[in-house]
């Protein structure tokens, strides 16, 4: 299979429902042992840190979810780019079917990050910077979905809702700075800059099993997602 | 060019007709705003620390009520069909519109705002940096406002979604506008968060009237 057999296999409906189908599974079964061992990995054999004990293991459901959440927005807005540039619907599928996947990533990186500030910094929410930025991405998730939920022409919405990813994942780094010059708590990213790891070679295996983990996740979650929209649009008739 | 002249001046005739229209944000911030130190003890000084945040908000909810029926009038009436058969690309048309609908509904506002923040103890060079802000705050927030207005064109629910929609996108100049009013309330330097102002309306103003007119063709296709 070359490489524009395989690009155009992703904007023809049936046969992206047959491939989402192989890969789906794949995806599902893969994320099983990557999470079960990012679990005990981060939750049991990880040293506990010296200035923050037990308390840091968090950072094994928080780091990748807040991670993850970046990171569906920026494919949402690439999704949107493309179903809006080539008209393609699968791509178009993709965009409203990460919505709802991003924003529960979101929201757990939100609840986790609360859970872990109240022990560290004394209080559930704190007006920060990262905090701030993260809650905004909320509410753009939000939107999204509201808006693909309220226009009736599943193309119309699609379409509307790749607008939105655009403009909003424009807005993400001004947002991102605006609150970060307005006020910051957060501690810094403990992802290794490369070349110089801020976080033990112990602790940080864990961590990035954890984030291939909630990665392949999410590449299940996402394909049964998008097959299920194309059932819903009638897209793929099944007998 | 005639074309974005005339929507232009057509916007404006409009405004003019309906007074109403373009009286009722600004009572609405009016109001708004003078009414929010009935909820704060008056004397205790806590009321400075919040007018930055009330001026500002007053502004953006006050704002959202012209915003709702933007392209409504339009949609209804066909010239919209007309702006995209017309040989005029449909973003200067849309980014005359704009800044009509900015001027008439959006402009009025910031003029009104150093009033209310000296009705509210700020002292007359911090109500003219609340202006000043209000002034390229509101330029931003009528653009993604429209955009997002052009979003849920021809919906009936538009003016529930609307807010859903623009708040979030408009946080940095929330942030930045009422930070710039609050560094003049304490004598710090109000440049920085002015100069962000008006980097975001630039920035809003070349790149929003392309997807707002992608949108607006979304709607009604």
């Amino acid at each position: 299979m070359t490489f524009w057999t395989w690009l155009k296999s992703l904007t023809s409906p049936p046969i992206f429902f047959v491939l989402a189908q192989r890969c789906g599974f794949w995806f599902g079964l893969i994320s099983v042992p990557l999470l079960a061992y990012g679990l005990i990995g981060g939750l049991l054999l990880a040293p506990p840190d010296y200035q923050q004990g037990e308390g840091y293991r968090i950072i094994y459901v928080h780091v990748p979810a807040a991670w993850m959440s970046l990171f569906i927005y920026s494919l949402m807005a690439l999704a949107g780019g493309i179903a809006l540039i080539w008209r393609i619907k699968v791509w178009e599928c993709l965009l409203t079917a990460a919505a709802p996947i991003g924003a529960s990533f979101t929201a757990l990186a939100l609840v986790t990050g609360m859970l872990w500030g109240k022990p560290m910094w004394g209080a559930y929410w704190v007006w920060d910077a990262r905090l701030t930025s993260e809650l905004v991405l909320l509410f753009l998730y939000l939107g999204v979905i509201v808006l693909h939920q309220s226009i009736a022409d599943a193309r119309a919405a699609a379409r509307a809702c790749a607008l939105l990813a655009m403009v909003g994942f424009v807005n993400v780094p001004i947002v991102h700075y605006s609150v970060e010059w307005w006020n910051t708590l957060h501690q810094g990213s403990i992802l290794p800059k490369l070349g110089k790891p801020t976080l033990d070679r112990s602790m940080l295996t864990p961590l990035l099993v954890m984030l291939l983990g909630f990665q392949s996740f999410f590449g299940y979650a996402l394909l049964r997602r998008v097959q299920n929209e194309l059932l819903v649009r009638g897209e793929i008739q099944r007998g | 060019m005639s074309a974005v002249k005339a929507i232009f001046l057509r916007e404006l005739r409009l405004a003019a007709r309906s007074r109403a229209d373009l009286a009722q944000p600004v009572f609405f911030y009016a109001m708004v705003s003078l009414l929010f130190p009935l909820g704060i003890a008056p004397h205790s000084g806590s009321l400075t620390l919040f007018v930055p945040a009330i001026l500002w908000m007053g502004a953006l909810l006050a704002a959202l009520l012209g915003l709702e029926r933007l392209f409504r009038g339009d949609l209804e009436d066909g010239s919209l069909e007309q702006m995209f058969l017309a040989p005029t690309p449909v973003s200067f048309l849309v980014l005359s519109k704009l800044l009509a609908a900015w001027l008439v509904l959006g402009l009025p506002l910031a003029l009104l705002s150093p009033v209310l923040a000296l009705l509210l103890g700020l002292s007359f060079s911090a109500a003219v940096v609340v202006m000043l802000g209000l002034v390229l705050g509101s330029l931003s927030l009528f653009f993604l406002g429209g955009f997002s207005s052009a979003l849920l064109a021809g919906l009936p629910r538009a003016g529930v979604l609307l807010p859903l929609l623009v708040l979030p996108l408009v946080s940095p100049v929330l942030i930045f506008g009422a930070g710039a009013a609050r560094a003049a309330i304490s004598g710090g330097s109000v440049e920085a968060p002015l100069y962000f102002l008006a980097a975001i309306a630039v920035l809003c103003i070349c790149l929003i009237p392309p997807a707002a007119a992608a949108a607006l063709r979304n709607a009604f296709e």
